[in-house]
């Protein structure tokens, strides 16, 4: 494996590789999703409504949201030892070479 | 349907058509570097920034199927056929999430430029290669077809190509598209790009006005759900009457659950199978541009999903027509003042333009890289590669209009379907083979063909009354009772057989493949600024 030495021992904040569980504590957040909107059988109904729209396409509607909440969570899982987002496209060698 | 000349939505929408064909000759000129080479004019340099890339990425959710198809589905079929967009909208995302970033780092690391020259250089396989780059080309297609399709129906809206030979008929579309193909030539990935701005403002404004503009207008989202269940009851008691099934469905019951479910994955999986979203990968300059746009990307999804309860506005509004991709442009038509109607009318065209650059500059850098390079001319330049790509985005895109004026469009989101049943079948080899080279190249190569000869022969069996061959893509999943979409059924015969075949000849050849690939697992992750990967690849 690999490491640019030059990302990997740059600073104390970022040293060391993501761990092998955080890439499977992600994938099943990630995983979340497909579960929230293949299971048709638990939201396909009618109410309660939400300002005149049926259950089935607000929560539907609301899983954008919730993905998106849920791939930053992931998001952050496997680059949590970078100093900040903004760092991790200069950083990203250190998490990213455990896969 | 009345068809009576639009005089004013007719000259806004050609002034903006004007704009976005200036700034597609103009985009030739941005960021200019040498355009005589295939990373030049196919991947814009790979150059892509995070707002270019969320553009351009976006460009190809936002496409005719969105304006047009989704909204066609949801106002003759309902929930099942239409709203499962959403979903497979959503689910892209965690999708692209965990494989996009490996395909940029491995393309980077080799200069990869299509899919097929990633699984050329992952199973060392010209024959695997040529088979992913021949479903790509075939699978656009189709898809290049559907935003003919919409361009085609707000002309049919806005009262052009009524004449009665069919060749005044079809003019304005032919002219379109030849503004297109011409900019397409001369600019390359750079011309969508550009006009992607143009196109997502307009698209924005456009939903914006509509999802607030309309329901008021129709006395709110509970009036127009109510008369949605109203127009169900009726058109499915008629259908009950003449003793055949259900037709529409205000939500999936539980006979379609599997169908709404498959749909919606096998859609989401399909996706970033196609060449033209991985030429968007492939265009941004770094890793991890692709991962954090993931995270606003989803932005498209809820925008889609206004979009899609545009079919029920129609419904609500009152819309009669016997052509489902026509409600949308006639809701406009109805409820917006002409000039406002001009401008949607612009966006729905406009929408189909970028993509279907896209997606013939994808089809066309496929051709170039895995058929005419391999095949033909080992020792091609990146100057006779790039001619020869801009002569195939010609000849791909005239293909598709001839798909058009020749073939049954009316239930357009089939098109796109169809071509996902296609294009799944290269899923093994690309996202799984980013993970793993366990499966056998030969396995892989007889597993997709079981996948596409399945898929195809299913599709054509697929009958309506009106339509009696590929009228749609569900069809019953042997062995379960239930009906699903057949590109995902196709998917798991196709992995059955690679995972057989792949058992059967290790203990036959006692070999895991043709030899060590040149791809090498460090290859997945590297990003911009690592040794050997280049901000841009200069030719």
């Amino acid at each position: 494996m690999v490491v640019n030495p030059a990302h990997a021992g740059g600073s104390p904040a970022r040293s060391g590789v993501t761990p092998p569980s955080a890439y499977v504590i992600a994938g099943l957040v990630l995983a979340l999703t497909g579960v929230g909107l293949l299971w048709v059988g638990i939201y396909s109904r009618l109410r309660p409504t939400l300002g005149g729209i049926p259950f089935f396409y607000w929560y539907s509607m609301l899983w954008v949201i919730v993905n998106a909440a849920l791939q930053a969570i992931a998001y952050r899982l496997i680059t949590r030892r970078r100093p900040s987002m903004s760092a991790a496209a200069s950083a990203s060698v250190s998490g990213g070479a455990s896969r | 349907m009345s068809t009576s000349l639009d005089g004013v939505a007719l000259t806004v929408f050609i002034v903006l058509f004007a704009v976005v064909t200036g700034l597609g000759f103009y985009a030739a000129r941005w960021r200019r570097r040498d355009l005589h080479s295939l990373d030049q004019w196919g991947l814009g340099g790979r150059s892509f920034g995070g707002w270019v890339t969320w553009f351009l990425l976006g460009g190809d959710l936002y496409t005719a199927y969105t304006f047009i198809a989704v909204p066609g589905a949801m106002y003759a079929l309902g929930a099942v056929s239409g709203w499962f967009a959403v979903a497979y909208t959503i689910l892209v995302w965690p999708i692209v999430f965990v494989l996009m970033p490996r395909l940029w780092s491995v393309a980077h690391r080799h200069g990869y430029a299509t899919p097929a020259d990633f699984v050329r250089g992952r199973f060392n396989s010209r024959g695997l290669a040529l088979a992913v780059a021949f479903t790509g080309i075939l699978a656009l297609m189709p898809y290049i077809a559907l935003q003919l399709v919409g361009i085609q129906s707000v002309l049919q809206v806005m009262g052009l190509g009524n004449g009665s030979s069919s060749f005044v008929k079809d003019l304005p579309l032919i002219i379109a598209f030849i503004i297109l193909a011409a900019y397409t030539y001369t600019s390359g990935l750079r011309a969508p790009a550009l006009i992607a701005f143009v196109k997502d403002g307009l698209i924005y404004i456009v939903i914006l006005v509509a999802i607030i503009y309309i329901p008021i207008r129709l006395g709110g989202f509970g009036h127009i759900f109510a008369a949605v269940s109203a127009h169900a009851a009726v058109v499915n008691g008629k259908a009950a009457a003449a003793h055949k099934p259900p037709v529409f469905a205000v939500i999936p019951g539980p006979k379609t659950y599997w169908a709404y479910a498959t749909l919606a994955l096998g859609s989401a999986m399909a996706l970033f199978m196609y060449p033209h979203a991985i030429t968007g990968v492939l265009a941004s300059k770094e890793r991890e541009t692709i991962r954090r746009n993931t995270a606003f990307l989803p932005l498209y999804s809820l925008a889609l999903s206004l979009i899609a309860l545009l079919g029920y506005m129609a419904i609500a509004a009152g819309i009669k027509t016997t052509n489902p991709r026509l409600a949308a442009p006639l809701l406009f038509r109805a409820m917006f003042p002409s000039w406002f109607a001009g401008v949607a009318y612009a966006a729905v065209a406009i929408g189909a333009l970028v993509p279907a650059a896209i997606m013939s500059i994808a089809a066309a850098n496929l051709f170039t890289r895995n058929i005419y390079r391999e095949f033909f001319r080992r020792a091609a330049t990146p100057t006779e590669e790039a001619r020869v790509s801009k002569l195939v985005s010609l000849v791909v895109k005239f293909g598709a209009l001839a798909f058009v004026l020749g073939m049954n469009t009316q239930n357009a989101i089939n098109l796109q379907l169809l071509g996902g049943i296609w294009i799944l079948q290269t899923f093994p080899a690309i996202a799984i083979g980013l993970f793993t080279r366990w499966m056998h190249r030969w396995a892989l190569l007889v597993g997709w063909a079981a996948g596409m000869i399945y898929g195809t022969y299913t599709a054509y069996g697929v009958a309506t009354p009106t339509v009696h061959h590929f009228a749609g893509s569900l069809a019953k999943i042997p062995g379960l009772g239930q009906t699903g979409y057949i590109a995902l059924t196709a998917l798991v015969l196709n992995l059955a057989v690679s995972v057989v075949l792949t058992i059967g000849l290790r203990l036959v050849a006692r070999r895991t493949d043709g030899g060590p690939g040149p791809v090498g697992a460090a290859d997945f992750t590297v990003d911009l600024g690592d040794p050997q990967v280049e901000p841009a690849i200069v030719p």
